[in-house]
């Protein structure tokens, strides 16, 4: 009753009335911030003791009470890490393995996404409720078929996509029912009237999509591409099952297997993490907006 | 033919009218091929096929698979390890879903307001959501170390003795939640904070008016409007916590004594350690029927809590 009565009168009343009952005793700064900074300290805590103890001497890492701030700064442990792992050789698998994804996506779920959205054709409507199963049923359903599949194409039909390759992490994800899904959900939306207006000027299907439909779609294009990328980067269990040789490892299996060797080399492991933080910090911090805006837009578009 | 609908409906004169239907079979065919094919390899044929494994005894070792009805979901629940891994799970799920949902309410709360330095604020919680699983696992397996670790350090300021945390069969799963939570947060604030500012703020200021306190309005109008948020991070986070894997894997390897053992891990290790492929995809089946039955309640119980405007 109240809310729905007052938003007439709000305008009017609430510049009077409701700062003036509420600067009765106040902080020279808002009290948010008395939640905030320790907050955020706490958040932060993880990222700094991880740097902290990437610049340690072994003997500082290993002595309780713990070394807060070392004596000197042993940025030796980097070259160390690397001596012993190829964290080099596992950022490039990661970047060709996102990237090759992101991009297939872009375009396969792009071309799938705008027929489903525009086009009537035989047998569409039971594709498009397979493709959308497949969005329901968890990956460890799927995931010992997918190595034995994986397995025999590699044996049978191309090497570069088997079992051991990083080609095996890309290609069973190269199109997702989600992107698929997304991308058509987006599509139609648009206004028909340019896609009929180019099609009347005499432009193939092909055309359309590429000069009218994508450059309209760029946000939600940038959002499947922000989402596949994370996707991509952070998987752990697939390469897990399906890589096993170092050289061909993306960094999360390459650090856990760093790991497994070096568990009680902290100041090791913790250079080496902070080498495989890193670059995703980066992008994540310059590409920030379109991040957080993908991750916001999925949660907007489940509600 | 779609186009022609409309354009017709529309009164306009229809030139795409004439165009063939054909071509558009050929061209939604060809348009969709590339995609299907992937997913239908690697996405729907192996929901088929792992069902049919999941009646049958299939393992590495011998090259027959006989046909062996029910007896792998029937072993399940002989299966004291499963019967661990299902109540470890749920454990998990009640304590991490709540605990992160908490967490991500309280501080996009505190920062859907415009003051200083909110942006570090915000960047400091959106930077969990950069940060892989295998990073977060072993910064707190760092953290937590019995032995060197700074959070026994910590307690032992303020009197407590130190904890044997991930090697603790009572404690590992508990120290589980709490890394998860942390690298969750950015992405439940995230959720909230969009959510947050479709809140009106006429609304808001309507209940002040009116007299209701801070508190207050937040319960009543501020947490209703956010019911659909909230629906969304308890499906996600549940969906999520059903399949954690890679912070047990990489941290507890199951253990101490089964401690950590959840559904996944297990089906993992019965999968590429044993190579029990059958059994493997008889708990997976399982995994995805308790997916389903739990996110079909949060539904139905939502329908009572989740307020829509429009």
């Amino acid at each position: 009753m109240t809310a729905t009565s007052a938003p007439a009168r709000s305008k009017v009343a609430a510049r009077g009335s409701v700062p003036a009952a509420r600067r009765r005793r106040r902080l020279p700064f808002s009290p948010w911030h008395l939640v905030l900074v320790p907050a955020t300290l706490v958040l932060l805590f993880p990222f700094a003791w991880l740097l902290i103890t990437s610049v340690e001497t072994p003997a500082e890492a290993l002595h309780f009470p713990p070394v807060l701030t070392p004596h000197v700064l042993r940025f030796a442990n980097y070259p160390d890490a690397l001596a012993s792992a190829p964290f080099g050789r596992f950022f490039t698998n990661s970047a060709i393995v996102a990237v090759a994804t992101v991009l297939s996506n872009l375009v396969l779920c792009s071309l799938a996404g705008y027929a489903f959205a525009r086009f009537r054709f035989l047998g569409r409507t039971a594709l498009f409720a397979v493709i959308m199963a497949t969005l329901m049923v968890p990956f460890q359903v799927t995931m010992i078929p997918q190595f034995i599949i994986t397995k025999w194409l590699g044996v049978h039909v191309l090497a570069a996509v088997g079992i051991d390759h990083i080609g095996a992490l890309i290609l069973p994800n190269a199109a997702t029912a989600f992107g698929i899904f997304f991308l058509r959900q987006f599509f139609r939306t648009l206004p028909l009237e340019y896609e009929e207006s180019a099609r009347v000027d005499g432009a193939s299907r092909l055309t359309v999509l590429i000069r009218i439909v994508l450059p309209l779609a760029t946000p939600a294009l940038a959002t499947l591409a922000a989402l596949t990328f994370l996707d991509s980067w952070n998987n752990f269990l697939w390469p897990l099952i399906a890589i096993t040789s170092t050289n061909q490892m993306t960094l999360p299996l390459g650090l856990a297997t760093f790991q497994g060797a070096h568990s009680t080399e902290w100041t090791l492991l913790m250079a080496g993490n902070v080498m495989s933080l890193v670059p995703m910090l980066a992008i994540f911090f310059l590409a920030q907006r379109y991040f957080i805006r993908s991750v916001a837009a999925t949660g907007l578009a489940g509600t | 033919m779609t186009v022609s609908h409309i354009s017709a409906r529309r009164g306009r004169p229809g030139d795409v009218r004439r165009k063939v239907a054909d071509s558009e079979q050929f061209t939604g065919w060809a348009f969709v091929t590339p995609a299907v094919v992937i997913i239908g390899l690697f996405g729907a044929a192996p929901i088929v096929w792992s069902a049919l494994m999941s009646f049958q005894r299939s393992n590495l070792l011998s090259p027959s698979t006989p046909f062996i009805g029910l007896a792998n979901y029937r072993q399940m629940v002989h299966d004291p390890v499963v019967v661990q891994a299902i109540q470890h799970t749920l454990i998990y799920t009640a304590l991490f879903v709540p605990g992160t949902m908490i967490v991500g309410l309280f501080l996009a709360v505190a920062m859907n307001r415009k003051i200083r330095f909110i942006s570090v604020y915000r960047t400091a919680a959106y930077a969990t959501m950069a940060v892989s699983t295998i990073s977060e696992a072993i910064v707190f397996i760092w953290l937590f170390d019995p032995s060197y670790g700074v959070v026994n350090y910590f307690l032992s300021r303020i009197g407590v003795p130190p904890q044997q945390f991930l090697n603790s069969p009572s404690q590992a799963l508990y120290v589980i939640v709490l890394m998860t939570i942390w690298g969750w947060t950015g992405f439940a604030v995230v959720i909230y904070l969009a959510a947050l500012q479709g809140v009106p703020q006429t609304l808001l200021e309507a209940a002040a008016i009116d007299g209701a306190g801070p508190w207050r309005t937040f319960r009543r109008i501020t947490l209703p409007l956010l019911s659909p948020a909230s629906l969304f991070l308890a499906v996600w986070l549940t969906i999520n916590a059903l399949q954690l894997f890679d912070e047990v894997y990489l941290s507890t390897q199951g253990g101490p004594l089964n401690a950590t053992t959840v559904l996944v891990y297990y089906l993992y290790n019965q999968a590429f350690q044993q190579f029990n492929f059958g059994y493997a995809s008889a708990i997976a089946y399982f995994l995805f029927l308790v997916i389903i039955v739990i996110t079909v309640i949060q539904f139905r119980v939502a329908r009572r809590f989740t307020y829509y405007r429009s």
